[in-house]
């Protein structure tokens, strides 16, 4: 039961601090927030690579993890470019004033 | 090989507080950019963590690292594209996109787990029931998460339309169906973990279906912000399944974050979280009761060439962008029309409506990508003062939120929101393509007084229109 409760208190501590990161935010930020805080939800690619790890030479668990890798990529990396591409708009007209 | 778990360990700590910042610091414009590359870094810096303790303890076979890295680069390289390739007015659509396959992702991993449960297990992950458990709550979210983004999408690019079902009482009836069999499925599947898998994926799918379907357009964002928040929920639930703390902080975080963004866009929006889920689309609604109807009596239309010669006497005009220029992707014509007004010596600004765009802040990202000066942007507190000292006003493809009866009429479904008075300046144009309804299916009160002239067509051709006659009145040439 050790695993269950530390998680527990994990999750409870987590999800706290993610209530108290984001107070005020800047409408402008919104969108930007929105498709950055999407790229981390991504971090379900770690369940994904421990899964093939474990999977050994079991085919069809190959395959699940696989393509649980790929969207699970597919969502952090395109994620953070996304926003990336937005933050930067902002900080070049910062630059150039 | 002791010192491996350790290090490991730490990874992950640095992993949790990078993330952490990461977020924190995206809701600050002067920290944003670098604050999504610490998120990043994090990300790349728990991925190796993974990597490095199994190599240590394990091992990794090389059949595990082949599938890895196909499904690394697939994957990572179709991201990569889609983010770089995408135009920033289909934005909210993409984060549909990718909020899905983030959604898709953790149902993967726990059917994986659930069907092979022999793979698992070498944690000691707790018990048999508490990983049942898991698995159903990640496949559970999961999935509603991915059908639930995936309709968000279509919806957002047109591909979809909200059938007239969704609008009537049976859509509860089917939502509470698939919920109650994705219950059923999931009492079944804690319970000896075999049965009812398949239950759940299905059921779960069409709730996530179900419930996004009857959304309208205008508070699909909303929608997307919460399914963003459940992708979160489906990571820390994955994290359960195979028993990865990081996981579970990670998912947490943006669970709850994802909440408290997504209850800032309600407010922004005047509407409460529960009418957006369970009201349907405002539009059709509205419109059956009739409510805030009637019609017009008033309507002053006028051509690009008037709208030309009446900015060319102002001195301090005020553009209002909505979601009818982000979908014509207008925003780099307007900068053009308003660098000849600028040239002239007229003062513009922007009123940006807390949910102007298709999402919010979504214009601020739209005209920034014009090469709007940043500073001429003004928030509705800071302009709404300013509207009477004010020449022209140019409604660009935006109606509700201009639209007086939310300050006027305590009948109107519209009551109670803010929104931007321009009817206090002393010309109003409205562009727009015909005189069809907001949104919110109600009529303008604007568009009726005396002040204000509508100008009919695409908000890019009728910019268009508009720059050409500018430069042949000689608007700024001479400055």
């Amino acid at each position: 039961m050790s695993f269950f409760s530390e998680a527990l208190w994990v999750l409870l501590l987590g999800s706290l601090l993610g209530l108290e990161l984001i107070g005020k935010v800047p409408p402008t930020l919104h969108t930007p927030l929105m498709s950055g805080a999407n790229a981390i939800s991504g971090i379900t690619m770690l369940a994904a690579l421990t899964l093939i790890i474990k999977s050994g030479e079991n085919l069809p668990l190959l395959i699940i993890g696989s393509i649980s890798l790929g969207f699970a990529l597919f969502n952090v990396i395109g994620g953070f470019l996304v926003t990336d591409r937005m933050l930067a708009m902002f900080s070049r007209k910062k630059t150039r004033k | 090989m002791t010192f491996i778990g350790p290090i490991k360990f730490a990874i992950d700590l640095l992993a949790v507080l990078l993330l952490a910042l990461g977020i924190k610091g995206l809701s600050k414009v002067r920290s944003a950019r670098e604050a999504n590359r610490l998120a990043a870094i994090a990300m790349l810096l728990a991925a190796f963590g993974v990597l490095m303790n199994s190599q240590g303890t394990i091992g990794i076979s090389i059949n595990s690292w082949v599938w890895i890295i196909s499904g690394t680069l697939i994957g990572g390289l179709l991201g990569a594209i889609t983010a770089k390739k995408v135009p920033m007015t289909a934005m909210p659509e993409i984060v549909a996109l990718f909020n899905g396959c983030g959604g898709m992702s953790s149902l993967l991993v726990a059917l994986g787990v659930a069907l092979f449960p022999s793979s698992e297990g070498s944690d000691g992950v707790a018990s048999e029931l508490v990983k049942n458990f898991s698995i159903v709550v990640s496949l559970f979210v999961g999935a509603i998460t991915f059908s639930g983004s995936i309709v968000a999408m279509a919806k957002l690019q047109g591909w979809l339309s909200t059938p007239s079902w969704t609008q009537s009482k049976a859509r509860h009836f089917f939502n509470i169906l698939c919920a109650a069999l994705a219950l059923i499925g999931g009492i079944y599947l804690s319970i000896d973990g075999q049965n009812g898998l398949f239950l759940i994926v299905v059921a779960s799918c069409l709730l996530g279906i179900g419930v996004t379907l009857p959304i309208g357009g205008a508070d699909m964002p909303v929608v997307i912000s919460l399914l963003n928040s459940y992708s979160g929920v489906a990571a820390a639930a994955a994290g359960f399944v195979v028993g990865s703390q990081l996981l579970i902080v990670a998912g947490a975080m943006v669970g709850a974050a994802g909440l408290i963004l997504t209850q800032v866009m309600c407010d922004g929006m005047n509407r409460s979280l529960v009418s957006v889920l369970f009201g349907g689309a405002l539009g059709t609604s509205s419109v059956a009761s009739g409510g805030g109807g009637g019609e017009y009596t008033n309507i002053t239309s006028c051509s690009p060439e008037e709208c030309a010669l009446t900015l060319e006497a102002a001195e301090r005009v005020v553009i209002v962008p909505g979601y009818g220029l982000a979908v014509a992707q207008a925003q780099h014509t307007l900068r053009e029309v308003t660098r000849v007004l600028e040239s002239a010596d007229i003062e513009v600004t922007y009123a940006i409506h807390p949910v102007a765009g298709r999402m919010p802040g979504h214009m601020n990202v739209l005209l920034a990508e014009a090469d709007v000066p940043y500073e001429q942007l003004k928030e509705m507190d800071v302009i709404n003062p300013e509207f009477p000292a004010t020449d022209v006003v140019l409604v660009l493809g935006a109606n509700d939120v201009v639209n007086p009866q939310a300050k006027n009429d305590q009948t109107s479904p519209l009551y109670g929101m803010p929104v931007l008075d321009v009817q206090e300046a002393r010309t109003v144009f409205v562009v727009k393509r015909g005189m069809s309804a907001g949104y919110s299916g109600i009529k303008n009160d604007l568009f009726d007084l005396q002040n204000t002239s509508m100008v009919f067509g695409d908000a890019k051709k009728v910019l268009g229109d508009l720059l050409l006659e500018l430069k042949e009145l000689g608007v700024g040439s001479k400055g």
